[in-house]
């Protein structure tokens, strides 16, 4: 269970997060942070895991406040968006490595190296993978072990089709095992496939939380894709002297 | 800490920056000792070598593995581990690296040549020692740049700039000083002159190991005159245990609070 609440952070004079509250509680609920560039879900989950230190507010994973607090990312697994590795290790070394920190965790490390034909690529350097590969190693690096919860940020960069129809597998597995799933992404038609609920940041808020079937009918539209153009374009119709043009930059940025 | 520490040792010794490291050094020390056969011109021409090198590359290898490992620091920062131990591992893990380049380097060559039946071999592990400790300093510095600048070509260019103005600006500063105050007592000023660049510390260090008088200029003839050859070494080698915790605590504390 995660509960944040009245979570702030500024870099400089910019205001990331505004007193942002939210609770994660449901089992098996797959939940998409959604928003445009800069509107703070980056920051959001990198408060989650503790990369990013918050101004203000508190974050609890199992009613522990993870300030200062390490162990806890015990019991998260966590895709980056970005995959770089230190360029001269292998891949099965970067795999011991991981296994290694968390020593005494039931690793299923086989099953993840199947799953995407990483066999082959196993004793090559991660300096000379391409991106789509090294992607791959993310996911088994991040999924391998057994966590409660699952942070996902743009977890589908660079992965072919049939490693995206194994990844959504694995979601909706997790799912079914009763995981709480949290996922950046800009792919609504994913969104749309794979996630319960929504929640929409804009400009460091809340600006929508709710199931999917929800903003749909909030917005009266028919996919998730058109309710956020909406939202957006919902922005500036209430906004005056050129804010209009900023929000349509945001949408442009989606 | 060890996990990463280990992991990026393992990860430097294969690369080939460190490898063209170790190379040159034993190259040079090669070179050096079977053409000249005089081992204690050996240990001055290397001294010379170290003395820039070593705080150069350092400073170099130090920015630059922590700039190509950003992305992997924010997934190690995700499991559970410390963030000190994760910087610290870094950094120990470049420093060693770099330090082993150097001992090899000129350990292995000069051990062949016969440096343990020489007299020099104390002057050969002063030598060794230097190496190591200027290592460390300057990486711990070149660590503690890059935490502090997101930029990496500013963090870089700040780091060399740092390893410009101990091996070269700072003497010439100090030279200046001393000319503009000529008619006061500089002794104690130029000896707090040398505590506060490591680079100078160290070539006294070795300089009154060899007690070498033409070679050790104006600080190193005062470092032996008022405090005699022991504890002039004794006090330059507790100043740089000094600048060798320094950055290192520097990078705990930066490490503590930063934002990825």
């Amino acid at each position: 269970m995660i509960a944040i609440r009245q979570l702030s952070k500024s870099f400089g004079s910019l205001e990331v997060l505004k007193g942002i509250d939210l609770i994660f509680d449901k089992p098996g609920c797959v939940t998409a942070v959604l928003g445009p560039n800069g509107s703070g879900k980056t920051t959001l989950i990198k408060a989650l895991l503790g990369l990013v230190i918050p101004d203000g507010g508190i974050i609890e994973v199992d009613r522990q406040n993870v300030r200062g607090q390490w162990d806890y990312r015990a019991r998260i697994s966590y895709l980056p968006q970005a995959a770089r590795f230190p360029e001269n290790l292998t891949v099965r070394e970067l795999i011991d490595f991981v296994k290694n920190i968390r020593r005494g965790q039931q690793s299923q490390e086989e099953r993840f190296i199947r799953l995407f034909d990483l066999e082959p690529h196993l004793d090559k350097r991660l300096g000379n993978l391409s991106g789509g590969t090294r992607q791959k190693v993310n996911i088994a690096l991040a999924l391998m072990y057994d966590c409660p919860l699952w942070i996902l940020d743009e977890p589908t960069n660079g992965l072919d089709p049939l490693a995206m129809v194994h990844f959504r597998e694995l979601v909706q597995e997790a799912r079914a095992q009763g995981k709480i799933v949290l996922i950046t992404t800009h792919i609504m038609s994913l969104v749309e496939e794979i996630a319960n609920e929504v929640v929409f940041l804009l400009e460091g808020k809340i600006h929508f939380q709710g199931t999917i079937q929800a903003l749909k009918t909030q917005h009266n539209q028919q996919s998730v894709e058109r309710a956020i153009a909406s939202i957006l374009s919902g922005g500036a119709s209430f906004s005056a002297n050129g804010h209009s043009a900023q929000v349509q930059q945001l949408a442009l940025s989606m | 800490m060890f996990k990463i520490f280990q992991y990026t040792l393992f990860d430097l010794l294969r690369s080939r920056w460190t490898l063209g490291y170790l190379g040159f050094y034993l190259a040079l020390t090669s070179a050096l000792a079977f053409l000249s056969g005089d081992t204690s011109k050996v240990v001055i021409s290397l001294m010379n070598v170290v003395l820039i090198l070593c705080p150069l590359v350092a400073s170099m290898l130090g920015a630059m593995y922590y700039y190509n490992s950003r992305e992997f620091i924010e997934l190690l920062l995700a499991q559970p581990l410390r963030r000190t131990h994760i910087f610290w591992g870094q950094y120990f893990g470049v420093a060693l690296s770099l330090s082993l380049s150097v001992l090899l380097g000129v350990g292995i060559p000069l051990a062949a040549y016969g440096i343990w039946a020489s007299g020099e071999i104390w002057n050969f592990f002063v030598l060794l020692l230097d190496g190591v400790l200027l290592s460390f300093i300057f990486s711990g510095l070149a660590f503690w740049i890059a935490l502090r600048h997101e930029n990496r070509i500013k963090g870089f260019g700040l780091a060399i700039l740092a390893w410009l103005f101990f091996a070269v600006i700072y003497d010439g500063l100090v030279l200046l000083l001393l000319m503009e105050f000529r008619d006061y007592p500089l002794e104690a000023a130029s000896i707090c002159l040398a505590l506060c660049n490591p680079i100078d510390l160290s070539r006294i260090l070795i300089l009154l190991k060899l007690d070498i008088s033409a070679l050790m200029g104006y600080t190193g003839a005062v470092f032996r005159q008022f405090l005699g050859s022991h504890w002039g070494m004794a006090l330059s080698l507790g100043a740089l245990l000094l600048w060798l915790t320094t950055p290192a605590l520097m990078v705990r504390r930066i490490a503590q609070r930063k934002d990825f």
